[in-house]
């Protein structure tokens, strides 16, 4: 069951409920790279960057969904803040988050979901500040409701030399009978969204934990990501949305610097 | 519920009779309830009867322009849903503005606080200040606009009334036309109604909702919403590809930074069956040269929101059918009882 908390801004609103007694928070902070090196907003439209499949693309907008940070102790007890955060790393909204979680001091496995699993997409009544936020975050109902788990758009050269638009939009997998889609057309949803264990942290009084995107690996491995193939109109692509599953599962998202303070 | 708490019931500042404004909660459409996060009314102006009716009164007064000839219904006529349907609206002077004026309706509901085309000012108040003294506008001074009110038989009491007040200060003006323009509040669309399981669509009109929401044919939700969204605009900024050479600077005209260079905000598509001509420079007459644009018409610039799908190609390629139900679609957006609402009337 959720229980959505309203705040006057986007993205950092209970989805769960959550009243576990504890005593001090954790911050989170994102950041972002290509191949290693950071993204910073200057370089949103300007730097040009070489995809695993030898595509230059530039970034224009790098948006996303993470949701359920959840802490393990050593003795297996889980403090799960069943929240969510949608981070905007052009502008850098959001970046900066905490979850709505308190917890005892002492070593966790941290772990996290990338977009929001089922449970969380299809709640009643969805979110009201999704609903706006960067220009309404919803999945339209004939490709299975729900909510975008990211946003990455910009432009590539294409095989024949031409600047081409890209839009490189995760949702929940969705199968349709025929295309495009309808009423009617769809037939299969797959859960999409991914955990992403970060590893261990000791929490102290202060914790900050660095989360780091990097977005090479989003074209990368195992499934190489040809562009020229696959570059629009993903959202319908069943197949498509697999693979960025993949991908994203496997080598996007690390832990980054960890500052604690007793 | 959006509850509004008034605190100042503060004395007369001249001694004259103290006056507690009334507060005023906005009612909140039902299709926005469960929907849309509450209306954004600021702290320092909070609704209240005396306020909305003083903004109503001068927002139809042509008093606020240097030759007493133009008031701000002047070009945001109700009948067009607070836009003109003239492409450019013209001056005190009879000059002309360069960009088509703008629909006024749910702007509580703009979160992202960001008002003209060109998003320069940061919010509703402030955005008030600027066709006052636009010489392509009302042309006047807010010195000479405060004096004349300063002066007016009616106007002290009434500032009196709504702010504690009967001094007039520019700040208490666009206040009060603010308070008036949250009220403009347009939800009872034939969609809306549908949304509630008033009405059904024609099956055209179904169509045409899946040509919206179909990211390989029309794509308009990315920026224009999704029937959660009932507003109809993500009020942020886009170049929607309309010219290869850029001349109108938009957002980057305000901002500085080249890569905003051409973006304007998208407007709500309520109420389209009103507001015609259509874009920030009122450059399309119908709704069939919009859609035409987005089909066939789009052009590359540096600019260009990736969004805006197979640019070399001009665009989507609709086919006529779905041209022609997308535009149907669009049309039950249009809220009759809005433009016709005698509370938005002189």
């Amino acid at each position: 069951m959720l229980m959505i908390a309203t705040t006057l801004f986007v993205s950092c609103n209970n989805d769960d409920d959550s009243s576990t007694p504890s005593n001090v928070t954790v911050d989170f902070v994102f950041s972002h790279f290509f191949d290693g090196a950071e993204i910073a907003n200057a370089d949103f439209e300007t730097t040009s960057y070489t995809n695993a499949n030898g595509e230059s693309l530039t970034l224009s907008k790098l948006v996303y969904l993470v949701s359920d940070i959840t802490f393990t102790a050593t003795d297996g007890t889980v403090y799960a803040g069943e929240d969510y955060n949608l981070v905007n790393a052009r502008t850098g909204n959001n970046i900066n988050f905490t979850p709505n979680v308190e917890l005892p001091k002492g070593d966790y496995t941290v772990s996290f979901t990338f977009g929001f699993d089922d449970e969380d997409n299809d709640a009643a009544g969805g979110y009201e500040d999704l609903n706006t936020a960067d220009g309404g975050w919803g999945v339209p109902d004939p490709l299975g409701g729900g909510y975008h788990y990211m946003r990455m758009e910009g432009t590539y050269i294409n095989n024949i030399g031409a600047t081409e638009n890209f839009q490189y939009h995760t949702i929940r997998a969705n199968r349709h009978s025929t295309l495009p889609p309808g009423p009617g057309t769809l037939e299969e949803l797959t859960d999409t969204s991914f955990t992403v264990n970060l590893g261990t942290v000791s929490v102290g009084s202060t914790t900050s934990v660095e989360v780091q995107m990097d977005v090479a690996g989003w074209f990368q491995n195992p499934n190489t990501w040809d562009l020229n193939t696959w570059y629009t109109v993903l959202m319908p692509n069943y197949e498509a949305q697999l693979d960025m599953n993949e991908n994203g599962a496997v080598g996007v998202f690390s832990l980054g610097t960890v500052i604690t303070e007793d | 519920m959006l509850v509004i708490l008034l605190s100042s019931c503060e004395d007369s500042d001249d001694n004259g009779p103290a006056y507690t404004p009334t507060p005023v909660t906005l009612e909140i459409p039902e299709v926005f309830q469960g929907r849309l996060l509450p209306p954004e009314i600021p702290e320092d102006n909070p609704l209240t009867e005396e306020g909305i009716a003083l903004g109503k009164k001068l927002f139809f007064d042509p008093i606020l322009s240097i030759n007493n000839q133009q008031a701000c219904v002047n070009c945001h006529l109700p009948e067009n849903a607070f836009s003109d349907p003239r492409r450019f609206s013209v001056g005190v002077d009879g000059n002309l503005g360069n960009r088509h004026s703008m629909p006024l309706f749910n702007i509580a509901w703009n979160f992202e606080n960001r008002f003209f085309w060109d998003g320069r000012a940061l919010t509703l108040e402030d955005q008030i200040f600027d066709p006052v003294v636009d010489p392509n506008e009302m042309g006047n001074t807010w010195p000479n606009v405060e004096n004349t009110l300063q002066n007016h038989e009616e106007y002290p009491e009434l500032f009196e009334q709504a702010f504690g007040s009967s001094t007039v200060d520019s700040v208490n003006v666009s206040k009060a036309i603010a308070q008036f323009l949250r009220t403009l509040v347009s939800a009872n669309s034939k969609f809306d109604q549908f949304q509630l399981g008033m009405v059904e669509l024609t099956p055209q009109e179904a169509n045409g909702l899946n040509v919206f929401l179909d990211e390989g044919r029309g794509d308009c939700f990315h920026c224009h919403g999704l029937p959660a969204n009932p507003l109809w605009t993500d009020n942020i900024f886009h170049n929607n590809g309309m010219d290869k050479v850029i001349t109108d600077l938009g957002l980057g005209g305000f901002s500085g930074d080249p890569r905003e260079f051409g973006l304007f905000k998208s407007p709500s598509l309520r109420n389209l069956a009103f507001t015609a001509p259509y874009m920030h420079d009122g450059r399309f007459n119908t709704l069939e040269e919009v859609i035409n644009h987005y089909s066939e018409g789009l052009v590359f610039s540096e600019t260009i929101d990736p969004l805006m799908k197979n640019i070399s190609t001009g665009g989507a390629h609709l086919t006529e059918s779905d041209k022609a139900d997308l535009k149907a679609f669009l049309l039950t957006l249009s809220d009759e009882s809005f433009i016709n609402n005698p509370d938005f009337r002189q």
